[in-house]
C-alpha cells in the first residue's frame, strides 16, 4: 500500500500542468479551468488560493467549496481532509482535476475496498460532482486539467497514434488494446470502450501503476492521434472473423486443441461408431 | 464403362500397376477412432501444402525496406519491410488471400495437435513395440520437423510477434557456451535482426523442410503398411491377423470422405475466427514488446520452460557469461524430447522382449508405462501452461508469481505425483475388470431368498466382452542371471532394478482355469 502511495505521490509532482483557457466542456468545468489558469499563472500556493480563488466569480467558488464538502465526506477519510494523503491513501495536492476526473469518472475511486489497484467499477457521482471535487483538488495545486474537446475528438492520424501506441503502450495493454498482466496480482486494464478523456486523462495523470506520459514526452496532438488508433480498432470490424479476445496464440491454440481436433474426434467417433 | 476397361488396360500393360493395385486394395486397417488420428494430421498437412501454395504466388521474402500504401489505415506511411507489406497485401488486396493464411495457419495449428494426439494414442497403447520402433522414430522426426516448420512460418510475416519470437531464439543460441554468439552472426548474417533472416527462413520454410516432412511421410506410410495396422485385442483378432476393412472399397471411402471433412472443417474455422492478425502487430522493431507475446502453442513448451527457470542464474567463468537460466530450460527439453524419441528402445530393454506385438495394449494393463506417459504429459502441460501465464494470471486474477510459483511445482513434483496417482489408477482398473470377468457385474436386481437373507445378482459377461478384460500379456520382472563366465555385469544390474520397478506391481490375467472354477 505504501509502495502504491509513494508511485502515485511521485508521478503527479513530475507531471506539468498543462493550462488550457479555451475548448470548455461543460458550463461548470468552464470555472474549474479558470481556477487552475489562474492558479498556475500566478504561481500561487497554498497561501495564495484564497486570494486567487476571490477574484474567480462566485459561481466557481461554490463549486470549489461544493467539491470540498464532496471531498470531506467521500475522499478525505484515506486522502486527509486537506487532501495531504494519509496512511491509506496518497495525498492528491497537485495531481490535478484530470486525475480526479479519470479516477472518479470510471469508478476507480471511491475504492471499493483494498486490493492490488483499484478497479473500475459504476461511477457513485454525477459528472457535476466530479467536477467539483475536481476544482477543490486543482485548487490545492496546479495540476493537469481536463483537455479541451479538440484532443478528444479521434480525428488525428490513426498511423502515428498505432506506432506510439505499439512503442508506449503495447508492452502491457496488448498490441490490440486487449490487456495484459502486470506483477502482484496488478494488470493493464483492456481498453475498448473506454471514453476518450479518460484515455487522455490515463496518459497524462498516470493512474495507478501507469507511467504518466507528460506533454512533453507525447504532445496533446499525439495523445489524439492515440485516442484515433484506439477509436479505429474499435470501431472497424474484424476483417478476419470472431477475434477470440486478441489475445494472440493461446487463444488460438485452445481454440484448435478444443474445437478444431476435439470437433474431428467427434466425428472419428461418428465413422467408427458400430450401428446398433 | 468401355472406355474405363480401355484406360485402365492401357496404363496396366505399360505400368503393371495391376499388382499394387491389387495388393493395396486388399489391404486391411482396423476400425477404431483413435487409429484416425494420424490421418487428421495428414489430411491437415495437404491442406497446408495446397494454401501455402497459394501464398508462394503472392509473398515476397525480401527484407527491403517500403513504405506501406495498402488499404488498413492504421499502417498508412509506415515504413516496413517488403515481407510484412506483402503480407499485409495478403491479407487486404488479394482476393481470398486472407483466408487462405487462415486457413494455412489453423491447418498448421491443427497438423502439429493432431500429431501429438497421434503420438499419444500410439505411446499409451504400446503400439511402438517391435516392429514399429523405427517407426516411432520417423515419426517423432515428423513432429519436430513440424514443429520447425511451423516456428519457420510464424516468422515469416515480418511483423512485431515473429520479430519477437526470433529475437528469442537469437537469445537462446547466443547462451550458447562459447560458438553461441558466432552461430548467430552466422545464422541472421549480422547483428540481430539484419536484413537475411527471412530470405533464409523462407528456403527452409517452402523447400528444405517440406521435402524433408515429404520424404519421411513416405516413409512412415511405407513402414505403416509394412508392418501392418495395430489393433485391440477381441474375438478372432490375434497377434498374426488383421482384422478389419480392406481399402478397396470401404476404407478408401471412410478415408476419402473423411478427408473433405477435415478440408472443411479447416476452411470452417478459418473463414469465421482470425488467427494472427499480423495488421495488429506492426512491422518488427526491436525495440516494443506487446503483452500477450506467444509463440504458437507448439512451441509454447520451450517459452514456457524459459518463464519458469528462476532467475538470476548465471555465472561468469574465464570472462564469459554463462546464461544457466537459458542453458538449463535448453538442455532439459532436449533431453525430454530425446527420452520420447528413445522410449520404444528403453521399454524393449528393460522388458527383455523380442517378440512381435500387433495387438495394442490398453492403457491401464501396462501401468508402469502409462503412469510415465502421464509424468511426461504433465511436464509438457506444466511447460506449456506456463508459456500463458501472463493470461491465466489475468483471466483469473491471480497473481503472475503465484501462477509461475504454481506450475513450477506441476512441472517439477507433478510429474511425481500423476506417476502414483495413475499407476494405482491402472492398478485398481485392473483388479476391477479381473473382478467382473470372474463374478460378473452388479445387475441392480436384488433378491430376497427364502431364509430371508439379500443378495445382488450378478451377471455374467458374453464371451465378447470377456474378451476383452482377460487376453493381455503379463510381464514378470527380469532375474539377474551370470553370464558366460559366471559374472553379473553393471548394466544387468540396472536392468533388473528397473525391470523390477516396471513389473513388479501387476495384475495376473484371468486364466481359463480360474473361469471355469468360477462358472459353478
Amino acid at each position: 500500500m505504501s509502495n502504491r502511495i509513494e508511485t502515485q505521490h511521485t508521478m503527479s509532482s513530475t507531471s506539468p500542468a498543462p493550462v488550457r483557457r479555451s475548448g470548455r466542456r461543460h458550463p461548470l468545468a468552464t470555472a474549474a479551468l479558470l481556477v487552475v489558469g489562474l492558479l498556475a499563472t500566478g504561481g500561487a500556493y497554498a497561501l495564495a488560493t484564497t486570494s486567487a480563488t476571490a477574484e474567480t466569480t462566485a459561481a466557481s467558488e461554490q463549486m470549489v467549496e461544493d467539491g470540498g464538502k464532496l471531498f470531506a465526506a467521500n475522499c478525505a477519510s484515506c486522502h486527509g481532509l486537506q487532501g495531504a494523503g494519509t496512511d491509506a491513501g496518497p495525498s492528491v495536492i497537485g495531481v490535478g482535476a484530470l486525475a480526479v476526473d479519470f479516477q472518479v469518472g470510471t469508478g476507480r475511486m471511491p475504492m471499493a475496498a483494498s486490493g492490488p489497484q483499484a478497479e473500475e467499477k459504476p461511477v457513485q457521482f454525477t459528472q457535476e460532482q466530479i467536477d467539483a471535487m475536481g476544482a477543490w483538488v486543482a485548487s490545492l495545486a496546479p495540476g493537469p486539467a481536463v483537455p479541451p474537446d479538440r484532443y478528444l475528438a479521434g480525428d488525428g492520424d490513426a498511423a502515428i497514434g498505432a506506432e506510439l501506441f505499439r512503442i508506449n503502450c503495447a508492452m502491457c495493454h496488448n498490441v490490440a488494446g486487449a490487456g495484459g498482466a502486470l506483477t502482484e496480482g496488478k494488470y493493464a486494464p483492456g481498453l475498448a470502450g473506454v471514453d476518450p478523456v479518460h484515455v487522455y486523462g490515463a496518459m497524462s495523470t498516470g493512474p495507478q501503476n501507469m507511467p504518466v506520459f507528460s506533454d512533453l514526452n507525447l504532445t496533446p496532438e499525439e495523445k489524439n492521434d492515440i485516442i484515433t488508433y484506439l477509436k479505429y480498432v474499435e470501431e472497424t470490424p474484424s476483417v478476419g472473423g470472431f477475434e477470440l479476445g486478441s489475445l494472440g496464440p493461446v487463444s488460438e491454440g485452445l481454440f484448435i486443441w478444443i474445437f478444431g481436433l476435439g470437433g474431428l474426434v467427434a466425428v472419428t467417433i461418428w465413422l467408427t461408431a458400430k450401428s446398433n | 464403362m468401355r472406355f474405363t476397361g480401355w484406360a485402365a488396360n492401357y496404363i496396366d500393360e505399360r505400368t503393371s500397376a495391376s499388382t499394387a493395385v491389387k495388393s493395396l486394395g486388399r489391404k486391411i486397417f482396423p476400425d477404431h477412432w483413435s487409429f484416425m488420428l494420424g490421418e487428421v494430421a495428414l489430411y491437415s498437412f495437404v491442406v497446408i501444402l495446397l494454401s501455402g501454395t497459394f501464398l508462394t504466388f503472392f509473398f515476397d521474402p525480401s527484407m527491403t525496406e517500403v513504405e506501406y500504401e495498402g488499404s488498413y489505415v492504421p499502417l498508412q506511411g509506415i515504413p516496413m519491410s517488403v515481407a510484412y507489406h506483402s503480407s499485409l497485401d495478403i491479407s487486404f488486396e488479394i482476393r481470398g488471400g486472407l483466408l487462405m493464411r487462415q486457413v494455412h495457419h489453423w491447418a498448421a495449428l491443427l497438423f502439429v495437435a493432431a500429431i501429438g494426439l497421434h503420438m499419444l494414442r500410439v505411446f499409451f497403447t504400446g503400439a511402438f513395440r517391435k516392429p514399429r520402433e523405427l517407426n516411432w522414430v520417423i515419426g517423432f522426426l515428423l513432429f519436430v520437423l513440424a514443429m520447425a516448420l511451423g516456428f519457420t512460418g510464424y516468422s515469416l510475416p515480418d511483423d512485431l510477434l515473429s520479430g519477437n519470437g526470433l529475437r528469442i531464439i537469437d537469445g537462446m543460441i547466443k547462451a550458447v557456451p562459447l560458438a553461441g554468439g558466432w552461430i548467430s552472426y552466422l545464422l541472421f548474417g549480422d547483428e540481430f535482426p539484419g536484413l537475411d533472416i527471412i530470405p533464409r527462413l523462407y528456403v527452409l520454410h517452402i523447400l528444405l523442410l517440406p521435402a524433408i516432412l515429404v520424404a519421411l511421410i513416405g516413409a512412415h506410410m511405407v513402414l505403416l503398411i509394412v508392418n501392418k495396422h495395430t489393433q485391440f485385442a477381441g474375438p478372432g483378432r490375434t497377434n498374426d491377423n488383421v482384422v478389419g476393412a480392406p481399402v478397396m472399397p470401404v476404407f478408401a471411402a471412410k478415408a476419402g470422405g473423411f478427408f473433405f471433412i477435415v478440408f472443411g472443417v479447416i476452411v470452417l474455422i478459418a473463414s469465421l475466427f482470425t488467427i494472427n492478425p499480423i495488421w495488429n502487430y506492426g512491422p518488427y522493431d526491436p525495440s516494443p514488446v506487446s503483452a500477450g507475446t506467444q509463440p504458437d502453442w507448439y512451441i509454447g513448451f520451450a517459452d514456457g520452460a524459459l518463464r519458469l527457470i528462476p532467475p538470476h542464474l548465471e555465472s561468469v567463468i574465464f570472462g564469459y557469461t554463462w546464461s544457466w537460466n537459458v542453458l538449463i530450460p535448453l538442455v532439459g527439453l532436449l533431453v525430454f524430447l530425446a527420452a520420447a524419441a528413445l522410449y520404444p528402445f528403453l521399454e524393449a530393454w528393460v522388458t527383455g522382449d523380442k517378440r512381435e506385438h500387433h495387438i495394442a495394449e490398453r492403457p491401464r494393463n501396462n501401468p508402469t508405462r502409462t503412469a510415465i506417459g502421464a509424468a511426461g504429459v504433465t511436464f509438457y502441460a506444466g511447460l506449456w501452461a506456463a508459456a500463458s501465464s501472463d493470461l491465466i494470471a489475468t483471466h483469473f486474477r491471480l497473481s503472475i508469481e503465484g501462477v509461475i510459483h504454481a506450475l513450477q511445482f506441476v512441472t517439477v513434483v507433478g510429474p511425481f505425483i500423476a506417476y502414483f496417482v495413475t499407476k494405482r489408477v491402472c492398478l485398481a482398473l485392473m483388479r476391477k475388470d479381473r473382478e467382473i470377468a470372474l463374478h460378473g457385474f452388479e445387475s441392480g436386481r436384488i433378491v430376497r431368498l427364502p431364509g430371508g437373507e439379500y443378495i445382488e445378482v450378478h451377471e455374467q459377461l458374453d464371451d465378447y466382452e470377456r474378451w476383452k478384460l482377460v487376453s493381455y500379456e503379463e510381464y514378470q520382472p527380469l532375474m539377474v542371471r551370470p553370464d558366460a563366465r559366471g559374472r553379473i555385469s553393471a548394466s544387468q544390474r540396472v536392468r533388473a532394478g528397473l525391470s523390477r520397478w516396471f513389473f513388479e506391481d501387476r495384475i495376473s490375467p484371468v486364466t481359463q482355469r480360474e473361469l471355469e472354477s468360477q462358472r459353478h
